[in-house]
């Protein structure tokens, strides 16, 4: 009965010391984890791959640095996936910090030899719009016209002088859509106008804060795939077969989690007993 | 161990918020205030040179002269602050809810209503289907205020109240989840990018 007791009135820093060293220490004793990819991961794989060679894809950012360690891996594992495919990557963002963290992913990636190797070169595989204020307002633009919607890129260069945009007008001359996501604007708005008014299939990666709401576009076919926080990142890096930190931070997910089960399990426990206690 | 200020400020901030922990202290105070300052300033500046720059000024110089419309209602946002012509804010608001409405109103309706719908009349042929359909319909059911909950319709709120739960505990499941992924991230610079100790 104490110990049920003094678990219910445990200082709420013990928890917090025991919730550190679930995340820390894992990352310096790294164990292997086997991955086993949800549908809705394995749907966004299933999309991407299809896609032919010289195909031409969108890929949004819509998170900043504080959503990142959810968001980037996903985004390094896009940029690779679409690389290794051959496939033309048009980089934007509906948040300011976005685009930059899309060229931070995009360095992420030339440090690999794979992609050195490959020489990619900017504004013939690959170009970054930048940022555009409006939100669903932008994506409805781009609808219309890509070009007046973006008349430069991110470093002010006229979109007309970048080989890969030649010939790009609107949505119809774009084969995909890949959104990754913290919040609005964001998914929701890509599905609303570029799914469903423009008729571009889609995918997209969010925060797991966000996953809950995107789901039901899963099934309503709205989206092709879905990357849902960290284990969403990790799944698309082991079935793209890359190294990231999804899979790294993986261990330390788990045996975090592995702490906050057993301690609703043994409150809830404790909980009843003590009331049992008391009723007596 | 870093050499670089940049991330000793970082690390120094990281380690001031994470002290609230223990408690509220001077140290996380400083690391507070200077977040939100850098951040009110960041943002003051992006958008100056990111949005009013290229999207007003910059059509405005090329002689189109009709954006100075969403300047003046820009500017006329800011008389809230004034209050004796603060109800001309209004109107800004006025034509922004407007616009907005108008402009999600059906998209909003077909994406997130009608589609909806039609996803979920599925049939009902297996576990997946004939829960999902029992679900939404007794959680209708729960949010429905116009007829007391007893009998039958009591009993289906009963149930309807047990799927929602799941969907929340689903929902807090996933938020642990992107909580729990910040740390790492956080945890990882402290330990890899300041202290050298990961690589």
């Amino acid at each position: 009965m104490g110990f049920f007791r003094g678990m219910l009135n445990l200082d709420r820093r013990i928890i917090f010391i025991l919730i550190a060293g679930a995340v820390v220490v894992p990352l310096f004793i790294p164990f292997h984890l086997k991955m086993h990819p949800t549908p809705a991961s394995q749907g966004l794989y299933n999309a991407v791959e299809k896609l032919p060679e010289g195909s031409t894809v969108i890929i949004s950012g819509e998170y900043d640095p504080g959503t990142a360690p959810e968001i980037q891996p996903m985004m390094i594992g896009a940029l690779k996936h679409c690389f290794r495919k051959g496939i033309k990557v048009i980089l934007m963002g509906l948040w300011p910090q976005g685009p930059a963290l899309e060229g931070q992913a995009l360095q992420e990636v030339f440090k690999e030899k794979e992609f050195k190797e490959m020489n990619l070169q900017y504004g013939k595989d690959y170009v970054n719009l930048g940022y555009k204020a409006g939100g669903a307002v932008v994506i409805q633009s781009m609808g219309t016209s890509i070009p007046a919607t973006f008349p430069t890129d991110m470093a002010g260069t006229p979109i007309e002088k970048l080989p890969l945009m030649k010939g790009i007008r609107n949505f119809n001359d774009i084969t995909f859509v890949l959104d990754f996501s913290a919040g609005d604007p964001g998914t929701p708005a890509w599905v609303m106008f570029a799914h469903d008014r423009f008729h571009v299939p889609m995918a997209a990666g969010c925060t797991a804060v966000s996953a809950p709401m995107l789901y039901p576009y899963l099934q309503t076919k709205q989206l092709s795939g879905l990357l849902g926080g960290l284990k969403g990142a990790a799944d698309y890096e082991w079935l793209t077969k890359s190294s990231g930190t999804g899979i790294r931070y993986m261990p330390s997910q788990s045996i975090a989690h592995l702490v906050i089960v057993i301690f609703i399990i043994i409150g809830n426990i404790a909980f009843f007993v003590v009331r049992k206690g008391e009723k007596r | 161990m870093s050499t670089d200020i940049g991330v000793w400020i970082a690390a120094f901030l990281t380690l001031g918020i994470l002290s609230f922990l223990y408690k509220d202290n001077p140290f996380y105070k400083v690391s507070e205030s200077i977040f939100i300052g850098v951040s009110a300033a960041y943002w003051f500046v992006y958008m100056i040179y990111n949005v009013i720059e290229p999207n007003l000024l910059g059509n405005l110089q090329k002689g189109e002269w009709w954006y100075a419309v969403a300047g003046i209602l820009g500017v006329m946002m800011l008389f809230r602050l004034i209050p004796k012509i603060g109800w001309l804010s209004r109107w800004a608001v006025a034509f922004m809810i407007g616009t907005g409405a108008g402009l999600n109103f059906i998209v909003y309706l077909q994406s997130n209503v009608m589609k909806q719908i039609r996803g979920t009349l599925a049939p009902l042929n297996s576990i997946g289907n004939i829960m999902m359909i029992v679900g939404v319909i007794t959680g209708l059911i729960y949010f429905f205020f116009s007829a007391e909950h007893k009998g039958l319709l009591g009993g289906a709120a009963k149930v309807g109240i047990w799927f929602i739960m799941v969907s929340f505990g689903a929902s807090f499941g996933y938020t642990v989840m992107a909580r729990i992924s910040l740390l790492i991230g956080r945890m990882h610079f402290l330990f890899s990018d300041w202290l050298g100790l990961l690589h």
